[in-house]
């Protein structure tokens, strides 16, 4: 059922080099095409829309969860609603991520609206990669949108990779944080030629002892815009951080705006942004020890985004 | 082994950084290069290794004119330097910037041996980043290490000892040494520091854009020269400690 370039992409997006062990969920050109479940994680194909229920069982632990998209066709324009019920102390592993392979003309497009709900005690780990590849010249195109709803005690972890080949991406982020809720965001982007990204994340600390951190890595190249919005909002005895770090490159463009509010006197907030170019005493180092300029770029540029 | 010809050095805002400087280095000799903070011993390396240019002057290196080449091109005919402030890196562990910097072939083994030559504990350190998690005396150690794991013809180090605790210190003086009696490297060492100074076969003096050579090791302790005339040193509260980093 999976053909050659089908395994290819999943292996881009979800490290999938077989198909997974435990329960799955393989979508493609806009079709749930294989699942399985296992006795503590259920998945179920939505009925009034496209899309599926995840619900893992509470005190589910160490189990992985693969859900990941492949565009393969031209002129597709496929939109999934997934919502994710993570039962009380479950502690998971969930491997999104979509990729595009588009060879004609025509655009291709996937928007993924996520929900998690994240009941007390549990701890999740959610990883989306984005790739595009495909010679014609019709547009990648992925706008995923994720809301979650952390709950008393959650630890959320998120990692949101796009490293190549999507021409246009609007990625909305919506957290709410309870009690004692951690949430670590890592963010890493590559974009060049012509590409344009937007990242909106918005995080509110509702509950005590919540704490929010971003770090988010992104490199610039070719005539590439990105533009970067961030808005924390602490609404109770919070931490949150934020940490943006962009390195532009030739005639790329990058915006960034900050945004911390506090609403209680013990919110601690602090957002840190930083764009500039590669530096270029680590670019000497590297040469002196005997890589050349492109290797050294290449070295320091992989290494930033991993 | 390497012969500097009239190498002078203006930048725009400062001419005569270096004067018309001649020095020829030898074969597997240990030199060490010395003089008051802004005299120019590490512009001097750093046009040695092709980092910067030189207003006017050649450099050759065993018999080639290399004063055109690039770094990475002088990097490949042996020639290294260990940075005074090594940049760190995001994202790059300590491993990978060591393999970057040995022979292909060489294996865990060798890396390990590297880290403890510096002072370092490799199971402590071989995963860590060179982020700034590293503290200034970790990553200058690592910095070092990166060039003993090259296999040189001409290793120049600059200020080794800045910002490594006298234990420390001690041990990678004996690097040094050991480098001496197990390679064939010229190496060049810039350094201040009593220990380092014994391990000369000859010191050289940088001092007003121009260098003075076969000083007596006991002329620099004695006069302590660096002490004299070194402003930042004299107002700082740092006088009088001759291990201290002088940051000027
Ligand atoms: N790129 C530069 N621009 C301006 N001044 C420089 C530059 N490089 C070096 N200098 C100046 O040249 C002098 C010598 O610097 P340096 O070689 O670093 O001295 P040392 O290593 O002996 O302390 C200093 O006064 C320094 O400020
Ligand atoms: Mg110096």
């Amino acid at each position: 059922m999976l053909n050659a370039l089908d395994n290819l992409m999943l292996e881009k997006v979800a490290d999938m080099h077989d198909i997974p062990k435990g329960a799955y969920n393989i979508r493609k050109n806009g079709e749930g095409i294989q699942k399985n479940t296992t006795e503590n994680i259920d998945i179920i194909t939505k009925k009034d829309r496209p899309g599926i229920d995840v619900i893992i069982k509470p005190n589910t632990k160490k189990e992985s969860v693969y859900i990941p998209v492949i565009v393969t066709e031209q002129g597709i324009t496929d939109v999934v609603y997934n919502t994710f019920e993570i039962g009380e102390n479950a502690d998971v592993e969930i491997i999104a991520g979509c990729g595009i392979h588009n060879s004609g003309d025509n655009k291709s497009q996937h928007d993924g609206i996520h929900e998690f709900f994240i009941n007390k005690g549990a701890h999740i780990k959610y990883i989306e990669k984005h790739y595009g590849q495909g010679e014609g010249t019709g547009k990648k195109v992925l706008n995923p949108k994720t809301i979650i709803h952390a709950k008393e005690n959650t630890t959320v972890e998120l990692e949101l990779i796009q490293i190549m080949g999507i021409d246009n991406t609007v990625r909305d982020t919506e957290i709410q944080l309870y009690d004692g809720a951690k949430l670590i965001i890592t963010e890493r982007l590559l974009t060049n030629i012509e590409q344009k990204a937007k990242s909106n994340i918005t995080v509110e600390l509702l509950g005590e002892n919540s704490s929010a951190q971003i770090i988010s890595r992104s490199v610039a190249q070719g005539k590439s815009e990105q533009t970067y919005y961030f808005d924390l909002i602490g609404k109770n005895k919070c931490r949150g951080h934020i940490q943006c770090d962009a390195i532009i490159m030739d005639d790329a463009v990058i915006t960034s705006t900050p945004k911390i509010s506090a609403h209680h006197s013990d919110a601690q907030l602090v957002h840190e942004a930083a764009i500039g170019k590669l530096e270029s005493v680590q670019l000497i180092k590297l040469m002196s020890i005997g890589l050349t300029e492109k290797e050294a770029e290449d070295t320091i540029l992989k290494g930033f985004l991993k | 082994m390497l012969e500097l010809k009239d190498i002078s050095l203006s930048v725009e805002n400062k001419a005569n950084i270096l004067n018309k400087v001649n020095l020829k280095l030898l074969d597997k000799k240990i030199y060490v290069i010395t003089g008051p903070n802004g005299s120019g011993k590490s512009s001097l390396a750093r046009i040695i290794m092709g980092i910067s240019t030189p207003t006017a002057g050649n450099i050759i290196f065993n018999g080639q004119d290399i004063t055109q080449l690039d770094i990475t091109q002088r990097a490949h005919l042996g020639i290294g330097y260990a940075f005074q402030s090594p940049p760190r890196f995001k994202g790059i562990k300590v491993r990978e910037l060591l393999n970057l910097s040995m022979s292909s072939g060489s294996g865990e083994d060798k890396i390990c041996d590297l880290l403890y030559s510096v002072g370092l504990c490799s199971q402590e350190y071989l995963d860590r980043d060179m982020d700034a998690s590293l503290s200034g005396g970790e990553i200058k150690r690592i910095e070092i290490a990166s060039i003993l794991a090259r296999n040189l013809k001409l290793a120049v180090f600059d200020e080794p000892e800045a910002g490594i605790d006298l234990w420390s210190f001690n041990r990678l003086a004996e690097t040094f040494k050991e480098m001496h009696e197990k390679t064939n490297a010229t190496i060049v060492l810039i350094s201040h520091q009593e220990k380092i100074l014994e391990l000369a076969d000859e010191i050289i003096l940088v001092a007003n854009g121009g260098i003075e050579r076969n000083i007596p090791k006991e002329d620099i302790l004695r006069k302590g020269f660096i002490d004299d005339k070194c402003k930042c040193r004299a107002n700082c509260g740092k006088a009088g400690d001759k291990n201290a980093e002088c940051i000027g």
